[in-house]
């Protein structure tokens, strides 16, 4: 084989979906889950679920410790140090609609919220939504040819009126990775909040949120090779001042009385109800595991898989790559096909893909395409994967032209 | 409740299929020979939502007889609804309200088609006809 991946076997969920004739490549959508998390979970539930937080007896101290040795993990695999605070929420969905409800007082008529024409729906409605509540005004950065944030553009756009900018770091359509760095300095130097939805771009490479300067970084476990049910967000120090609380109920409040209540500062204060327990252990789990991988090997493993799908693709008739995809996937569009008609036939040929508009609306809209097919890759995957993608994909052209 | 002339049809086609090839190739003829939808009809009113490809569905009564007509720009999905099409058209209000869909596509050997996680947009094409014969009804 070309690209083996010596992680395959790790991962026990590809082994029978292989017996199922599945190949899985729909990684940007959710991974599949390492062992190590797999155990994690089931020593968690099979020596004594306890609430995190409240509780003095010893199940109630074990599993405190368990979750709050996952915040330290997330803390350190996002180099954090003393600079914010790791907040669990219930996804990254969830950890943007906390960003935009608990800055909301920040944002008055006339204010502008700057996102980009590539965001997912969920960096961009939280924001929309907002724009609608205060009356304010949604700024959209335009892309270059490459799917690339355009810098001159942004230069002009990014202003005195801006509060915030809510940026993706690596778009889940086009694969490139977005010039954080100078748009956060020009943020900044506007005095806006910067947010960065790192969904995607957390799965490949490790990224330092004190070098990248952002006030905050949201990530999905579940696409890191964890559980689903978990979000994380990052908030530095100075920017976690201005959140104000959101959700209310559970261990977030310190004192409450029948009319009124004060609440615990960051990270607990933005943890309302029973957080998902077992899922932060077990996304504690899966870093570890990650951790302990040769991190050089996987992302040379990545960039070898993801050559192999370019070069693929662009050797076949007719078909057409969106942007300039850099890494962990490619969507494309075929000539006189339609990708609904597409899907159909590698479906019924048990590639495991998305088509459509992947919670990217505006941006298909924009490229005047009703749809594409997306493939993406995770560790596990080797070139026999493609191969078969390859393969499947040649029968479903020749059958629809 | 016999089954229209075309039904049959399309159950005897669909039943002796081996493979996937061949059923998709089928689903496809069978797409081919929906008529056209007049381009009157091809308005935003009639598009059906929730389709990964764009389908418009047309209703009527005649005679108090059903006759639905439709298209899409998709090929499978084409197929798939000229096979619907093919199960209602000429029923009556009453027998389109008894006849079971999910088990029309079923006997074709097309179930996975309307599994929740499938956006081809069929399940959304039956809800529209249901919706569509309440109205009329």
């Amino acid at each position: 084989m070309l690209v083996p991946s010596p992680w395959r076997a790790d991962f026990p969920a590809i082994a029978t979906l292989q017996r199922q004739d599945q190949t899985y490549l729909d990684n940007a959508a959710t991974t599949q889950k390492p062992q190590a998390l797999l155990d994690a979970i089931s020593h968690y539930y099979a020596n004594g679920a306890a609430n995190v937080h409240r509780a003095q007896h010893l199940p109630g101290a074990l599993a405190t410790q368990a979750f709050e040795d996952s915040r330290s993990k997330v803390a350190q695999w996002l180099n954090a140090g003393g600079s914010g605070q790791i907040v669990f929420t219930h996804g990254a969905t969830s950890a943007l609609n906390l960003l935009a409800y608990g800055l909301e007082h920040l944002f008055n008529a006339g204010d502008e919220i700057v996102v980009s024409a590539l965001e997912h729906h969920a960096n961009l409605l939280p924001w929309q939504q907002l724009a609608k509540r205060r009356a304010a005004t949604l700024v959209v950065l335009p892309l270059n040819d490459d799917g690339v944030i355009d810098l001159t553009a942004a230069a002009e756009l990014i202003g005195p009126r801006t509060r915030l900018l809510a940026v993706s770091q690596l778009s889940n359509v086009l694969g490139a990775w977005q010039p954080l760095q100078t748009l956060i300095t020009t943020a900044k130097a506007h005095g806006a909040l910067t947010v960065v939805d790192g969904a995607q771009g957390i799965v490949h490479g490790r990224h330092d949120v004190q070098a990248l300067g952002c006030d905050f970084y949201v990530f999905s476990s579940h696409k890191l090779y964890g559980p689903d049910g978990v979000g994380v967000l990052f908030g530095r120090n100075e920017a976690l001042h201005h959140l104000r609380h959101w959700q209310f109920g559970g261990e977030m409040v310190q004192q409450a009385d029948y009319h009124s209540a004060s609440f615990r500062p960051a990270p607990l204060g933005f943890e309302a109800g029973t957080p998902p327990i077992a899922g932060v252990i077990g996304l504690g789990a899966s870093l570890d595991y990650l951790s302990s991988l040769d991190q050089p090997a996987v992302i040379a493993h990545e960039a070898a898989l993801h050559e192999y799908l370019l070069r693929g693709l662009k050797a076949r008739k007719g078909v057409r790559v969106l942007g300039s995809p850099q890494v962990a996937l490619v969507s494309f569009v075929v000539e006189g096909v339609h990708n609904a008609d597409l899907a159909h036939l590698l479906t019924e040929q048990g590639i495991a893909v998305r088509a459509g508009h992947h919670c990217a609306m505006p941006l298909l809209k924009a490229m005047h395409l009703s749809g594409a097919i997306r493939v993406s890759l995770a560790l596990y995957n080797d070139s026999d994967d493609l191969e078969r993608f390859f393969e499947a994909l040649d029968q479903a052209l020749d059958m629809l032209r | 409740m016999s089954l229209p002339v075309e039904a049959v049809a399309a159950l005897e086609a669909f039943q002796a299929v081996g493979s996937w090839e061949q059923r998709a190739r089928m689903l496809m003829q069978w797409g081919e020979r929906l008529p056209a939808l007049p381009a009157e009809d091809k308005v935003d009113a009639n598009l059906v939502q929730g389709c990964e490809s764009l389908v418009w569905l047309v209703g009527q009564l005649h005679d108090s007889h059903w006759q639905f007509a439709a298209s899409s720009e998709a090929r499978m999905i084409r197929g798939l609804v000229a096979l619907l099409l093919a199960r209602v058209n000429g029923l009556s209000a009453a027998e389109l309200q008894a006849v079971d869909l999910p088990d029309w596509f079923n006997q074709l050997g097309l179930s996975r088609q309307l599994s929740p996680s499938r956006s081809n947009g069929l399940n959304a094409v039956l809800q529209r006809m249901r919706a569509l014969s309440l109205i009329q009804n």
